[in-house]
């Protein structure tokens, strides 16, 4: 899904395309297109508000305490006003894909992703339930799709993790590549690798807990809520109990 | 001791999955799972029928439970889940049609 922000800055630019390595594209047609205003910083863009995000008369309006944004998703074009810092477009651009992908049947998800043998799993917990552990632990044969953040995507034949420039601990911008979804684990350390099934209430409740999403819109709410039963109708969902050493990829697959 | 109508709200979703029912405000985001009694009664809310025949009819029919028992948890129930918006309850039937059983 092509994005193009547009700056006048040259280094600010070039620090866009060092972060987003991997993840350019020289496609013509941008889905979507961000006029970047940028701003000298102040003490009242310092603050570290929650991100607000609402729609006001056609257009969407994010905000927090570093930076504005809207964009108008029919004709998909949108302004951000912030410094010149990455983080504040990176929020940005999780915030636009959780409404993209909302209307989709897709979602972002606190997970890292990896693909083994073209198959897709996703590892989901909260901060410290290992999502990072994981990563690191990963063999050669594991391409790594993200540490952080995963992008799932709702196909004709159910649900593909796709690569995601957005990086956790491990610092380590994904790789620009997808596969369908085998299993979503959720982590747990413990004293013993194990897996074990788990139902359907719980692996929903599970699940959009996880999901990143940050529009107080009660049909995107709905349509979030969706999304999640019909994921967890079609992927199977296991908990993941594991001690932190590379043997927990034996049972991975 | 007035009679009690209760309604879904359209401001819900909600979704049999495993043999459990989901639901879910829109609203503020509640998450609730119901139990096989409470789905019954959830299923009958159709703003129309008094809950008290809900509970004879859906609930102690189909249940092994003692009606007073079954009652005051059904009581119980209604109170939490209008709490959250996710049920209406009224005195008196409702006039519009009730929100969705199960949200395909």
């Amino acid at each position: 899904m092509p994005i193009l922000f547009r700056t006048g800055d040259s280094s600010f630019r070039e620090l866009l395309a060092n972060r987003y390595t991997g993840f350019m594209s020289s496609q013509p047609n941008p889905k979507f297109e961000f006029e970047v205003e940028l701003v000298t910083p102040s003490a009242e863009m310092e603050s570290e508000d929650d991100a607000q995000v609402e729609m006001q008369d056609g257009l969407w309006h994010l905000r927090r305490g570093d930076f504005r944004a809207h964009w108008d998703p029919q004709v998909g074009r949108g302004h951000i006003r912030q410094s010149a810092n990455p983080y504040s477009i990176d929020s940005v651009l999780r915030i636009v894909h959780t409404l993209i992908l909302a209307g989709e049947g897709g979602f972002l998800l606190h997970a890292a992703s990896a693909i083994r043998d073209d198959r897709a799993f996703l590892f989901s917990g909260i901060s410290g339930a290992g999502k990072t552990t994981i990563s690191r632990l990963a063999p050669s044969d594991v391409i790594l799709l993200t540490d952080e953040v995963s992008y799932v995507r709702r196909e004709a034949k159910g649900y593909h993790a796709c690569g995601t420039p957005f990086a956790g601990e491990l610092a380590r911008v994904g790789t620009n590549c997808s596969a369908p979804v085998a299993t979503l684990f959720l982590l747990e350390k413990g004293s013993e690798n194990q897996i074990e099934v788990v139902n359907a209430a719980e692996a929903v409740r599970c699940l959009l807990r996880n999901i990143l999403f940050f529009a107080e819109d009660a049909e995107l709410v709905e349509m979030i809520f969706r999304s999640a039963c019909d994921f967890v109708d079609r992927v199977p969902v296991r908990r993941l109990t594991f001690v932190p050493d590379v043997r927990v990829w034996d049972i991975i697959q | 001791m007035s009679e009690k109508y209760i309604a879904r709200s359209s401001q819900i979703a909600a979704r049999m999955l495993g043999g459990e029912m989901m639901v879910m405000s829109s609203v503020d985001s509640t998450f609730f799972t119901l139990n096989e009694v409470a789905t019954a009664i959830w299923q009958a809310a159709d703003g129309r029928t008094p809950l008290t025949e809900i509970v004879a009819r859906n609930v102690c029919a189909e249940f092994d439970v003692d009606l007073e028992i079954a009652h005051r948890d059904a009581e119980q129930f209604v109170n939490e889940l209008s709490h959250h918006g996710i049920l209406l309850v009224s005195d008196r039937p409702f006039d519009t049609s009730p929100g969705p059983v199960e949200a395909a």
